[in-house]
């Protein structure tokens, strides 16, 4: 009978013909996170470290899933021999600050320059680490068109002690540590022609701007909508820039929305989630990307569900404030 | 049956046919003011995870159905929430729906419904 070998955290394991890697993984008594064994619950998922899997072992995987060579381990009836990870595994990499610039009274825009290359896609997000330790994730602002540059977009939060020290005592010149880039609220150029809708409240603004550069570099050729909320003006930023660009590409439309108060000219009145959805009542074929407070990205993503986009096209960042920002 | 008879799941067309009725479905479960308090949890994608598992098992296909776990997964609701008949009634009312919407013949959505039925007292921990 003829074998394959699975390579897994260095460990090389027979995998028999007729037998899943899940399977091969189980009986050698490596801990794999599974459940049905038929490709619904998505719990073995595993990601493959030399290129990609045998498709049907993809089956029923987001689009970017595939991309990233994920498959789902009780599928997968190997060919060849792989080396095989954790969906979750990463690693930190260094990088010095050359920016620091305020884009509002509370929202700082931090420049890295990575000492590796980074492989990232505009709208996944990293965390970055301080030297004793204390970690957040921040979404990745710019396009991959920089190899070694890092944006992000940091808000200061009350109490935040990584966003205070951020603000207050991380300078130009020093240094910080990045994880491999995660996620999956990006960009794939496969679809140039189905429309898109952005929606975004506070810095969940960081990752659309870098999914939209993207997608306008990449000639996206429909309809890009933008909606960007905050409870007040003073709480938005790129105002100017955003309607730049939409002035530049006519089928890019940028809409800044606030919730409280009056808005004045050019800026619409009302949550940004309703605002958008109300707008577009028909989304059906349309590709969702929803960043910021995780109540407005879940309310959307059953809307927008609701609306006809099918769930598998619709992708979200919900930005979780750390449990222990209060410590 | 002889083998050359093809099972309900392959006349329904497979995979393909639980992939188109699974959003289907869950929109219009969402959409029931009468149960959708049952499914008011967040991550929609295991969710409809879940949704497809039980089509793939309601349309004849391969699946690890067990009584028991249908049990487990619903007492909660039962104990908790009066979950009972008139909401069982709406969920097979909306799955035949999805499937008169799929254009699939009624023989066949007579069987799925069959199937579906079967699960009832597992459900409802009767």
């Amino acid at each position: 009978m003829s074998t394959t070998t699975i390579t897994f955290e260095d460990r090389p394991v027979a995998c028999q013909t007729g037998e899943s890697v899940l399977d091969a993984l189980l009986r050698e008594h490596i801990d794999i996170p599974h459940g049905c064994k038929q490709g619904a619950c998505q719990s073995c998922m595993m990601k493959s470290l030399d290129g990609a899997p045998p498709p049907e072992a993809q089956n029923g995987l987001k689009d970017v899933l595939r991309h990233q060579n994920h498959f789902l381990a009780c599928l997968c009836y190997p060919q060849r021999d792989m080396r095989v990870g954790r969906h979750t595994s990463q690693q930190f990499n260094r990088a010095t600050v050359i920016g620091k610039q305020p884009l509002n009274s509370e929202t700082l825009l931090l420049t890295l320059h990575c000492h590796g290359v980074m492989d990232f896609h505009a709208g996944q997000f990293v965390h970055l680490k301080r030297a004793d330790g204390l970690s957040r994730s921040y979404s990745i602002a710019n396009s991959r068109r920089h190899a070694h540059r890092l944006s992000f977009h940091i808000r200061r939060l009350p109490g935040g002690r990584f966003s205070e020290w951020a603000h207050g005592e991380l300078n130009v010149g020093d240094d910080i540590e990045v994880s491999d880039p995660q996620g999956l609220c990006y960009y794939l150029p496969d679809d140039k022609e189905r429309n898109m809708l952005l929606i975004g409240t506070g810095s969940g603004l960081a990752p659309l701007a870098g999914i939209i550069e993207e997608a306008l570099h990449q000639g996206h050729s429909s309809e890009i909508h933008l909606y960007h909320g905050s409870r007040e003006v003073d709480g938005l930023y790129w105002v100017d820039e955003m309607r730049e660009l939409a002035q530049r590409h006519a089928h890019f439309h940028y809409t800044p929305c606030i919730s409280r108060g009056n808005a004045p000219q050019g800026i619409a009145q009302g949550r940004a989630n309703d605002v958008a959805l109300a707008a577009i009542p028909q989304l059906k074929d349309w590709r969702l990307y929803l960043c910021g407070h995780p109540d407005m990205v879940n309310q959307s993503k059953r809307q927008a569900f609701m609306q006809g986009a099918r769930l598998q096209d619709i992708h979200s960042d919900a930005f979780h404030v750390a449990s222990s920002t209060q410590e | 049956m002889t083998e050359n008879t093809p099972s309900l799941y392959e006349q329904l067309g497979g995979e393909a046919a639980v992939n188109a009725a699974v959003d289907i479905f869950y929109r219009k479960v969402l959409a029931d003011y009468r149960i959708n308090r049952f499914f008011n949890n967040t991550d929609m994608e295991r969710q409809a995870a879940k949704q497809k598992a039980f089509l793939t098992m309601a349309f004849g296909g391969p699946n690890n159905y067990t009584g028991t776990d249908m049990r487990t997964a619903h007492a909660h609701l039962v104990e908790k929430f009066g979950l009972d008949d008139s909401h069982f009634d709406a969920v097979m009312e909306h799955l035949t729906a999805t499937l008169k919407e799929l254009n699939a013949p009624q023989n066949l959505i007579d069987q799925v419904a069959a199937i579906a039925e079967s699960t009832r007292d597992d459900v409802l921990n009767r």
